[in-house]
């Protein structure tokens, strides 16, 4: 049905997008490249020049990149776990019958539409505060001494905070997923006798599937770049104890002005985010052919 | 469901998932119960109970022009979102109505995009942005806004217009019906809930987001994200002002996420999930 000339237009149509996007990802790309292998000061630029892959020599002997590298992943397997783990228990919960249910779901979802800065303050200074926090008033009722969360476990503290933010986006996700389940499937399953856990591993767990491979991967594409979380709670501190690679690049970009170990940085983390690309691209593609 | 409920299963159900609701709430319900207290009240330990005061909102106001910010992030959120779609739009449209091999790879690639790490081009995007003037200015960032979750969009346009029968445009054609007429008789009435729903979605996306527009923004065109983050460094007791700023920051979007939690689903999953 497709003439020429409505091809053409579809063509025409289409332009748009796909130039600004090739532009937005080929040309900040590129320079990226090219000044991972220049040593660049926008501060002393006496010995600007080609340096080969000496950048990413002095990125790699930095101590705080294996420790940033780390953390990143720590990051996004232990959010990954909580969120799904309790994603999945959270949308069985709600899908019962209820009183309530709407409300429940709009409580559930609403720290999904925190902004990143907000979430990470409100935890940093009303919840999680040594002397002032929620926390710390729980601990000392019962007699307890508070933690100071940023200090002793920051890590952990920003992993709690990016999980309390992603869970409420797993658990949506997984409840309609879990809402399409056939309810007569189920009945069926009882009817047989089924208990409650082999109906849960051998019914609604595979139906699931799909959507927590869905959560998985769009979850692990933003968890890779945490960043206001940490800029505004612990500043990638104590030490490096909380910074993870888009921190660390950005410290050494627009901190420390070493433009071309920063850039040598971000190389990395492309090459990082692609692996993780790679798997991502072919599950929701799959996903496109149904 | 034609399960047989008992009272008890639902009591206990009902009350398990508001206890647990209420703990994942708390944070937001606790930041706004504090906003209405005063700054004394605020460090005095566990208290549900505010007095009630309105100060911390007027000193947010009055000390840090909290207003200048909030019209920032509506201006970038709204004027970003406009600029994606007027891009996006006709690409969805012939990706959905006229596809051809290699649809779905442009559509795989547009996504691919979204994945490259923003730090990656940090250095660059300021180089460029410094060196044609636009660091802190709106439209700068307005662009940068849209072509960060223009994939989003033209994805989530896609999936709605697939939907659109074809045979009403073919019948259409038949009709005599001029391509314009098309669009604008035909398509348009059947495509604007989409729309609006990607509309509400990308507007939640560039409200929240937080790299960009706390690195390439200093004062004038600072949206609610980076106004909040300056939050960050002083060590003083201002957590009541904090809770108004914060309350406020995170309202508007608040209360339109509730009524898009599917558009959500959708356009998050790139259709995968519905």
């Amino acid at each position: 049905m497709a003439t020429q000339q409505t091809r053409s237009l579809a063509r025409f149509m289409m332009a748009p997008s796909v130039v600004l996007l090739f532009v937005w990802m080929i040309v900040p790309l590129a320079f990226t490249l090219w000044f991972s292998f220049q040593q660049y000061n926008p501060l002393n630029p006496m010995r600007d020049g080609f340096v080969g892959f000496s950048n990413y020599a002095l990125f790699y002997s930095n101590p705080a990149f294996l420790q940033s590298i780390l953390n990143t992943l720590t990051i996004v397997v232990s959010v990954l776990v909580i969120t799904v783990v309790g994603g999945i228990l959270l949308a069985m919960l709600i899908d019962q019958p209820m009183w309530g249910q709407g409300i429940v779901r709009i409580l559930v979802i609403s720290p999904f539409f925190v902004m990143p800065p907000v979430a990470a303050l409100v935890w940093k200074n009303m919840i999680m505060h040594p002397q002032y926090g929620v926390f710390a008033d729980i601990a000392r009722f019962f007699g307890l001494q508070p933690i100071d969360w940023f200090g002793q476990y920051p890590l952990t503290a920003i992993i709690i905070i990016v999980a309390w933010q992603w869970l409420p986006f797993a658990t949506l996700i997984l409840l309609t997923s879990l809402q399409s389940l056939d309810g007569e499937q189920k009945e069926a399953a009882e009817m047989d006798g089924a208990g409650f856990l082999s109906r849960f591993w051998y019914l609604t767990l595979p139906h699931m599937s799909r959507a927590i491979t869905v959560v998985i991967l769009i979850q692990t594409i933003f968890l890779l770049s945490v960043y206001a979380e940490i800029l505004v709670t612990t500043n990638g501190g104590p030490g490096y104890a909380s910074t993870n690679l888009p921190f660390l690049v950005y410290q050494k970009a627009l901190l420390e002005f070493k433009i071309g170990q920063a850039s040598a940085g971000g190389v990395i983390a492309v090459i990082l985010a692609n692996i993780v690309a790679f798997f991502a691209m072919r599950a929701v593609g799959k996903n496109l052919d149904k | 469901m034609a399960r047989a409920v008992t009272t008890q299963h639902k009591t206990i159900a009902t009350a398990a998932a508001w206890i647990v609701a209420l703990l994942i709430f708390f944070p937001i319900l606790y930041t706004i119960i504090t906003s209405f207290k005063s700054e004394q009240e605020a460090i005095q330990g566990f208290n549900l109970i505010p007095s009630g005061t309105f100060e911390s909102y007027s000193e947010v106001q009055a000390q840090s022009g909290y207003f200048k910010f909030f019209l920032n992030s509506v201006l970038l959120s709204v004027g970003s979102t406009i600029l994606a779609l007027l891009v996006a739009i006709p690409a969805a449209w012939s990706m959905a109505f006229s596809p051809t091999k290699r649809t779905k790879d442009i559509l795989m690639w547009m996504l691919s995009t979204k994945m490259m790490p923003a730090v990656a081009v940090l250095f660059p995007i300021y180089l460029i942005f410094r060196n044609l003037g636009l660091l802190d200015s709106r439209i700068g960032l307005m662009v940068m806004l849209m072509l960060i979750n223009l994939p989003i969009v033209v994805w989530m346009l896609y999936t709605y217009f697939r939907e659109i029968p074809g045979e009403i445009l073919e019948a259409a054609r038949m009709d005599g019906a001029s391509l314009w007429n098309e669009i604008i008789y035909v398509l348009t009435p059947m495509a604007v809930p989409g729309i609006a729903s990607t509309m509400l979605l990308n507007i939640i996306l560039a409200w929240n987001e937080a790299f960009w527009t706390i690195r390439l923004t200093t004062t004038n065109a600072a949206p609610l994200t980076a106004f909040i983050s300056s939050f960050s460094s002083p060590q003083g007791l201002f957590w009541a002002k904090l809770s108004a700023a914060s309350t406020l920051a995170i309202a508007p979007i608040l209360i339109m996420g509730w009524f898009s939690q599917k558009q959500l689903v959708r356009g998050l999953t790139f259709g995968a999930v519905k």
